[in-house]
């Protein structure tokens, strides 16, 4: 297994991680949105509670949802220990920057890691934890099922201008993460043809602007129209 | 022809130890002159003066030796594409400018004085694997073994590269990926490199590591700033090349 361990500690091999992980969190998040535009049906929350009570006791979910946690975070470390090791290696600074044909995007991937890790902080704090550890949230009877109402909880959350600020700065970081993001996984994956390449840096793009975009309806349609 | 009067705003250090200083400089060059040929003048003006000569590399002067290096105004080699400095000439400039010009930046790359940096963790990576072995004795037929016109084109791209630099030093995490996947790539493509491409790429790979340069965002500066036009591809390639030898070789 040493050779697998000398694999993984090369640059490499340490970028591989970056790639497999962001793109498994690229995954993660067209499901998270197809789950959350159930915000937006007309039915007092009742479709996207039961999808959470589903979410958080479903036995293949919740061992899919530890990796989840540990991608995150290894996504999230590692690439700031790359960051910071990248930067060692380059050393002095130029005193003229100039750079042309490079988007601004792809050379602060980290600080625009670092904003959507703040946002996954106070996102994941407030309704994450408060549905998966605390007796906070309200119970709501359905039929014959009783669960947390996680829906009243973002009803309330999205009222604050500043939640849905932070919301919208969150989403943005990630957009421009995204739009260098998605083509770089593949390009590091060894994977850069004329036949496909500019099919994913296409998708790349579209997908970046999409997603957080979609995302985004949700906390401005609440605050806008559901006081 | 016109003269231009520049001023030359140059990175002064005396050794690796020392702390360095810009420094300005007046200088009146032709417009058919070339880079190099511009800072030979300042020279020639500072030993009249009885001051130290600014420090630069060079050999070749005509763009394929990969000795010349400098970062002119922020990019290495200067504003023009696909141009080594030597082949840069004067007439890109205006009358009155300002030109900034520092040394390649890159902890791998240590400043050895003023405009020249010590470049020799290139040669390591390239004595670790960057060659074929072959007999000595009668020189075998080129042509002896086919090669497929589109692999030998690709290959052919990739041997461009000289080695140079301006991709370590383009690059803001001071990675050599570019340079180090010219050379496994232009080898590799070849049935000549192909045998012994495992374990070249594994000990290129483990050297640049080893020198400390920093590794790829796929920002893409390095390929823009690349005088001999190497692509992006390559470090495809070489990521490839490297699993697979990982995965699948001894």
């Amino acid at each position: 297994m040493s050779w697998l361990v000398q694999f993984f500690s090369s640059g490499i091999g340490k970028k591989i991680i970056m790639s497999l992980t962001g793109l498994f969190l690229i995954l993660f998040l067209v499901v998270h949105l197809i789950g959350n535009l159930q915000l937006l049906k007309d039915d007092g929350g009742k479709a996207f509670n039961l999808y959470t009570e589903f979410m958080v006791t479903n036995p293949l979910i919740k061992f899919v949802s530890y990796g989840l946690y540990f991608f995150i975070l290894l996504h999230a470390v590692l690439g700031l220990l790359i960051a910071r090791f990248n930067s060692n290696s380059k050393g002095t600074k130029y005193a003229v920057q100039r750079s042309p044909e490079t988007t601004w995007a792809s050379k602060n991937m980290a600080l625009l890691g670092i904003l959507i890790l703040a946002f996954l902080l106070l996102h994941m704090g407030d309704f994450w934890f408060k549905m998966k550890f605390t007796d906070q949230l309200d119970m709501v009877t359905y039929d014959d099922q009783t669960v947390k109402n996680l829906y009243g909880r973002v009803a309330v959350a999205y009222q604050e201008w500043w939640i849905v600020a932070a919301y919208l700065i969150g989403l943005l970081a990630l957009s421009f993460h995204l739009w260098h993001g998605f083509q770089s996984a593949f390009q590091t994956l060894g994977l850069n043809h004329k036949k496909y390449t500019p099919a994913i840096k296409g998708l790349g793009k579209l997908y970046a602007v999409v997603v957080p975009l979609a995302f985004a309806i949700i906390p401005v349609y609440y605050y806008f129209f559901m006081k | 022809m016109s003269i231009l009067n520049l001023n030359i705003k140059v990175w002064r250090q005396n050794q690796n130890s020392n702390k360095g200083q810009f420094e300005t400089y007046q200088v009146q060059a032709n417009e058919h002159m070339s880079f190099l040929e511009m800072l030979d003048v300042l020279n020639e003006q500072l030993v009249r003066e009885k001051k130290d000569p600014v420090a630069f590399e060079h050999d070749c002067r005509e763009g394929i030796c990969g000795t010349c290096s400098m970062v002119i105004n922020g990019q290495p080699h200067g504003p023009l594409a696909a141009t080594t400095t030597c082949q840069l000439h004067m007439r890109f400039f205006k009358d009155g400018e300002t030109i900034v010009v520092e040394p390649f930046r890159a902890n791998a790359f240590p400043v050895i004085k003023d405009l020249v940096v010590d470049r020799a963790s290139f040669d390591r990576i390239i004595q670790s694997g960057g060659f074929i072995s072959v007999n000595t004795g009668q020189a075998v037929d080129g042509n002896s073994i086919p090669i497929e016109k589109n692999r030998a084109e690709k290959s052919f791209e990739a041997a461009a590269c000289i080695g140079c630099g301006a991709c370590v030093a383009a690059c803001p995490n001071g990675s050599a990926m570019l340079f180090t996947s010219a050379k496994v790539t232009h080898l590799g493509l070849l049935p000549q490199g192909e045998v012994e491409e495992d374990k070249r790429v594994q000990a290129m790979v483990a050297q640049m590591d080893k020198e400390g340069f920093g590794m790829c965002s796929n920002i893409g500066a390095c390929e823009a700033e690349c005088p001999k036009e190497i692509k992006l591809e390559n470090i495809a390639f070489l990521n490839r090349s490297y699993m697979k030898a990982v995965f699948t070789g001894e």
